[in-house]
């Protein structure tokens, strides 16, 4: 035994490698047999094809005057243009609460550069080719997110908590400007049947997140209370809702609300939906954490009871620590989905997004347009999607830290 | 000496219908170092853990430190503050590092300052050998240093009483000393303990009395010496030739 190993210790062998050239690399795995041959060349006409069509429509057939011309409407519905600047702020928050993040938590470099140099400089230049002057806050939002970082970089200690607190705050601070106070002066109230567009579906997503978490932690918790009588009006509310679909309980808000509720008392149109899609968020989001739940071994509860942990105590710092952590990809999954289906909205006859994309084809100025106006709505919902995936991917790796 | 600081009369628990603890009767003395051993599925783990309350005993008495185990919640947090647990999977919590592991307890239960419940966390993990890795995770340590780990944990809430439930049963071989040398200094120091274990070099050593579980009852109890060298019972006799063939 010890004289293999001493022999094996003097020469240590690198993994062998395979060395290809192109050719060969293409002998192998296209051109290994006539059959992959056909499918190859077949495969390649395809995709030129597409490849082909695709820009031609893009750069030649495509009416992008109707992206361009109602660009604003697409943003931000018919929020008044005077007060548009609130909205700039409510991003430039964003930015500056998203670089602290960023720089506090996830702290890595080069996708920092690229997500924050780059992909702005992009989109100011985008803006300026079109003529609008919306790229000088394209620059000054980088410029804020970037300080953020390099302050979050600079000192993740003592700004922890401060950016936990700001993220705290940021769903209430920015529905009081959006919304406004007073009739005139600095910030007029603004109705919630002018907010629209991108702004309005971002405004539902963020609130569904934001109510929907806890409420479905509580539901998670509640079904695996022993009290039987909170177990039971947990498993009911949660079997109920996901028997439901999404669309349904809209339409319940929008339309039968009104029948049930006493005379005169009308509820906001905005706050119906908002709270649909709340509690429909919400049991799901139990479902799911009840899976982090239940992956967490019965030793954790037993070594927590065996120090004298209170029931709080043993929740906040031991069990759901590491369920929700568990379960942070399937979280982001489903804030994702609840983002994607606030377009259901444009159902009821809010003008979400998608709602906007249908009164902007309704114009008989525009008609034909479809293609144009629901692929860049598309992007726009990609846009967004994607960049929560990918922020949530970071955060991941970042908490992994020293896990099981 | 003066009140046990562990009475048990007649403790009775049933799984079900599996009758897994049938009349343990028990007192320890403070100082007492106890060795439990015996067949698997006789009882002795459902037994230690009965006293600290994970496992409910449905017929007898259990009296620690001079309270009573009952379905009274502050009186289960009240002994559970005096009886420190190993166990065999170390339960370490695998998101907090060793230092936060320590002292959770003694922040959240005792109500100690951050600041001396890191330094007696600190004098701890000295003590079982291991400063250096107080800012690790738990999934960066072998298995013998997260038992020390959870040896510590139990310590910091300053018990009266230690329980060690198979401590050493899921280690490698060459961390079971490790972790038996932290035992033993633990017993010397004076400290209560009952230990579910086979390591009988370590009960030889530090036992001041041993009991023989088997289906649910304490067959034989004695000092090591009378376990060891002349058992009354023949299943005791039995069960030694068995794990001392080797």
């Amino acid at each position: 035994m010890t004289t293999t190993a001493s022999t094996t210790q003097g020469e240590v062998l690198p993994p062998p490698t395979e060395r290809y050239t192109v050719l060969g690399w293409l002998k192998k795995n296209l051109f290994g047999s006539w059959l992959d041959a056909i499918l190859t060349i077949l495969a390649a006409l395809f995709i030129a094809w597409a490849v082909y069509t695709g820009a031609n429509w893009v750069f030649k057939t495509a009416r992008w005057d109707v992206i361009v011309n109602n660009f604003a409407l697409f943003m931000k519905g018919q929020y008044p243009t005077e007060e548009a600047w609130r909205l700039w702020l409510v991003i430039y928050l964003a930015a500056a609460i998203g670089g602290l993040m960023w720089g506090v938590f996830v702290r890595s470099r080069e996708m920092a550069g690229w997500l924050l140099l780059i992909l702005p400089l992009l989109f100011a230049l985008a803006a300026l080719a079109l003529g609008s002057n919306v790229w000088i806050n394209v620059l000054l939002i980088d410029v804020v997110a970037l300080v953020a970082y390099f302050l979050g970089r600079t000192f993740p200690k003592q700004l922890q908590r401060p950016t936990i607190t700001l993220l705290l705050l940021y769903l209430p601070l920015i529905l009081l400007i959006v919304r406004g106070f007073g009739e005139n002066g600095f910030m007029p109230q603004v109705g919630t049947n002018f907010w629209g567009g991108l702004l309005l579906s971002l405004l539902l997503a963020i609130i569904g997140i934001v109510f929907s978490f806890p409420i479905g932690v509580l539901l998670a918790l509640g079904r695996q209370s022993e009290l039987k009588a909170i177990h039971w009006l947990s498993v009911i509310y949660i079997e109920v809702i996901r028997g439901v679909p999404l669309v349904t309980l809209l339409f319940m808000g929008m339309v039968m609300l009104p029948y049930v509720l006493p005379a005169g008392l009308r509820i906001d149109n905005f706050i119906r939906v908002a709270v649909a899609i709340v509690m429909f968020a919400a049991a799901y989001l139990a479902e799911n954490v009840r899976g982090g739940l239940q992956s967490i071994p019965k030793g954790q509860y037993e070594a927590a009871d065996a120090i004298a942990l209170g029931g709080f105590a043993k929740m906040t710092r031991i069990i759901l620590p590491q369920a929700l952590r568990a379960v942070i990809p399937v979280l982001v999954g489903q804030f994702i989905g609840l983002f994607k289906d606030t377009s259901l909205v444009a159902l009821v006859g809010l003008f979400d997004l998608l709602g906007i994309a249908r009164a902007v084809l309704a114009n008989p100025n525009y008609i034909g347009t479809q293609l144009e106006v629901y692929t860049f709505i598309a992007l726009v919902y990609w846009v967004f999607s994607y960049g929560l995936s990918y922020a949530s991917k970071r955060l991941e790796t970042s908490l992994g830290v020293g896990e099981r | 000496m003066s009140e046990p600081v562990i009475i048990c009369r007649d403790v009775h628990k049933w799984y079900g219908q599996f009758h897994a603890l049938r009349g343990i009767d028990l007192e320890v003395d403070k100082g007492e170092v106890i060795v439990i051993f015996g067949p698997s599925g006789s009882g002795k783990s459902t037994f230690i853990r009965t006293i600290n309350r994970l496992e409910e005993h449905q017929q007898g008495t259990i009296i620690v430190n001079g309270i009573e185990l009952s379905h009274d919640v502050r009186n289960i947090a009240a002994i559970r503050k005096e009886v420190g647990m190993v166990f065999q999977q170390f339960n370490l919590f695998p998101h907090l590092a060793v230092m936060q592991n320590i002292t959770l307890g003694p922040i959240q239960v005792r109500k100690w300052k951050k600041k001396k419940a890191e330094e007696i966390a600190m004098q701890l993990l000295e003590r079982v050998g291991i400063p250096e890795q107080a800012e690790k995770y738990p999934g960066q340590l072998s298995g013998g240093q997260q038992q020390r780990v959870a040896i510590a944990r139990a310590l910091a809430m300053q018990p009266q009483i230690m329980l060690f439930d198979e401590p050493t049963s899921a280690l490698d071989p060459e961390m079971i000393k490790e972790v038996l040398d932290v035992m033993v200094e633990l017993a010397e120091s004076g400290m209560t303990i009952l230990a579910v274990t086979h390591e009988m070099g370590f009960a030889r050593a530090v036992a001041d009395r041993m009991l023989f579980m088997d289906a649910g009852s304490i067959v034989e109890s004695g000092p090591p010496s009378q376990i060891f060298e002349n058992p009354q019972e023949d299943r005791t006799k039995l069960f030694l030739s068995q794990i001392l063939q080797h």
